[in-house]
């Protein structure tokens, strides 16, 4: 079963206790927005083979929306963190680049 | 393609089961084909057979990562139906039903077709108005189905306890021509009979790029090097995303495991197949006795085809209240596939931004059923640039707003 820490109350979530949300770092579309835009917003999702940035919330918990980043191929956790930001803090980075050397948040942003 | 038939059983029987041949060919890929078709799944492989069959298109190949048929095609519980609510799927869904009918003898292949009947619960009253709708909605679309109340219910599937506490049964919609067949023949079927025409099928072969030229797809490369065509078709599924952002293209769809379990054989109980939407789950019993039960989705993206523990407790707990027989089966099996869900929840067959590539995509939790129809009109969209079947199932619905809004109609089994 899938664990995850919750930032905000340090909880050790088991999923049941958890919703999940989602993509995460996705761009809000708004008034003055054209069409592909909404779609990209709205639908288009990055649903990688590997590194995963996504929304949870500790439904059954503290209430509150926290992000995770996970492997979608190993479902290994590298970390979870606060919602309130526009990209993952250096621990998490330094934790998915100590097995994907690759990755870079750049490289989400152009997926997503 | 030697028949199979009774006489060849017998004519085998006589010299010790020597002249069976391989059913398809295992060849190296040529240097370039026609059509390629990456996936063979159900999908991909009913597709070429389609390309071949209606269109005379044979220059094919099916280019398949692991090993034919064994992603969704071989994981699903094999229901088969056409009871949906809006006309494109109804359309599309019928054509396969009434496809499947006649499989077998078409493939000269027995996929075992068996038309028990597809008994959808309604446990609340939102559920009856909704299937009597889609009873409704299937007169006027010419899909036989009925809605049916309790005590027929009862009488058609005794083992059900219809007052149930919390979820009693009030009815339920019911399609007497729709029911199971064995997801691995179909599979095997469509091989053979695509081999047969003389299209390649290549498996363990995984592609790792689409070459691009101009706006135009030009080949694959592949671990089996490299291989051009003129028309690309990306049959999938879980992978979808995946093979699509090779092609430079973006999808809506997440990929998310979709599991099931298989009880301990028992003697026959259940002669049809029964969906129970609210509470989630869907039984039937397969040819050995085992009880066949399709659970729930998982909420978060993953590609390796393991479930979460919990969805197998919540799927059973469910089931035991209205069949409380099943409380003393032991389970014998339980495995995941990983299914692509579109935000809608309706499939994508579509062109795409990249000339001359199609998809076949988005079929979610409910593909099975759809595999001929799938790929009869892939098929034509694929040799033509339309066709009717596929018309409201563009990837454009969803920059215009033209949803195909099933997951209402049928709840969350679809």
């Amino acid at each position: 079963m899938l664990i995850l820490e919750c930032p905000y109350c340090g909880v050790e979530a088991e999923e049941t206790e958890l919703h999940a949300g989602g993509q995460a770092h996705i761009k809000r579309e708004t008034v003055g927005s054209d069409d592909d835009a909404f779609e990209h917003y709205l639908f288009s999702r990055a649903n990688p083979r590997g590194v995963h940035l996504e929304r949870w919330r500790h439904a059954n918990g503290c209430g509150k929306w926290f992000h995770a980043a996970r492997s979608t191929t190993t479902l290994e956790v590298f970390g979870t963190y606060s919602a309130q930001t526009f990209e993952p803090p250096k621990a998490i980075v330094d934790a998915i680049t100590a097995k994907h050397p690759n990755w870079s948040f750049d490289q989400w942003k152009d997926l997503s | 393609m030697k028949r199979y038939s009774a006489f060849a059983i017998a004519r085998e029987a006589f010299r010790f089961h020597s002249g069976w041949e391989r059913a398809w060919r295992s060849p190296a890929p040529k240097k370039k084909y026609k059509v390629i078709v990456i996936g063979a799944g159900g999908h991909g492989l009913a597709t070429a057979y389609y390309l071949g069959k209606n269109h005379g298109i044979t220059d094919v190949a099916v280019i398949e990562k692991g090993w034919l048929g064994g992603g969704n095609t071989g994981r699903n519980t094999t229901i088969i139906r056409s009871n949906y609510l809006q006309d494109p799927s109804a359309a599309i869904y019928e054509k396969a039903r009434s496809l499947y009918e006649t499989m077998s003898q078409d493939l000269n292949y027995n996929v075992m077709f068996s038309p028990r009947g597809v008994l959808m619960l309604a446990q609340t009253h939102h559920e009856v108005r909704g299937y009597q709708r889609t009873a409704y909605a299937n007169a006027l679309q010419g899909v036989k189905t009925e809605f049916i109340d309790a005590q027929t219910v009862k009488e058609i599937c005794p083992i059900m306890n219809i007052d149930g506490p919390r979820y009693p049964v009030l009815g339920g919609l019911f399609q007497a021509r729709g029911g199971t067949a064995r997801h691995d023949a179909v599979a095997w079927g469509y091989a053979r009979a695509c081999s047969d025409m003389g299209m390649d099928i290549i498996q363990q072969c995984e592609v790792t790029g689409v070459t691009r030229e101009g706006g135009e797809v030009k080949g694959v490369t592949t671990t089996k090097g490299d291989i051009a065509c003129e028309k690309l078709s990306i049959v999938v599924a879980g992978n979808s995303s995946h093979v699509a952002e090779m092609a430079g293209f973006r999808l809506p769809i997440e990929s998310v495991a979709l599991q099931a379990l298989v009880s301990e054989p028992i003697k026959p109980c259940m002669d049809i197949v029964v969906m129970a939407n609210t509470v989630h789950g869907y039984l039937s019993q397969s040819d050995k006795g085992e009880m066949v039960i399709g659970g729930g989705t998982d909420g978060y993206n993953n590609y390796t085809q393991r479930g979460s523990f919990q969805h197998v407790e919540e799927t059973v707990r469910a089931l035991i209240e209205t069949f409380p027989m099943l409380s003393r089966l032991k389970m014998l099996r339980q495995w995941g596939g990983i299914v692509d869900v579109t935000g809608d929840r309706s499939p994508i067959l579509s062109k795409t931004p990249l000339g001359n590539c199609f998809i076949n995509a988005g079929w979610g939790t409910g593909g099975f059923k759809a595999i001929p129809g799938s790929g009869w009109a892939m098929a034509e969209l694929v040799a033509t640039g339309h066709s009717p079947l596929t018309a409201e199932f563009g990837l454009d619905r969803f920059k215009e707003g033209r949803f195909i809004d099933e997951s209402v109609a049928a709840g969350v089994a679809h």
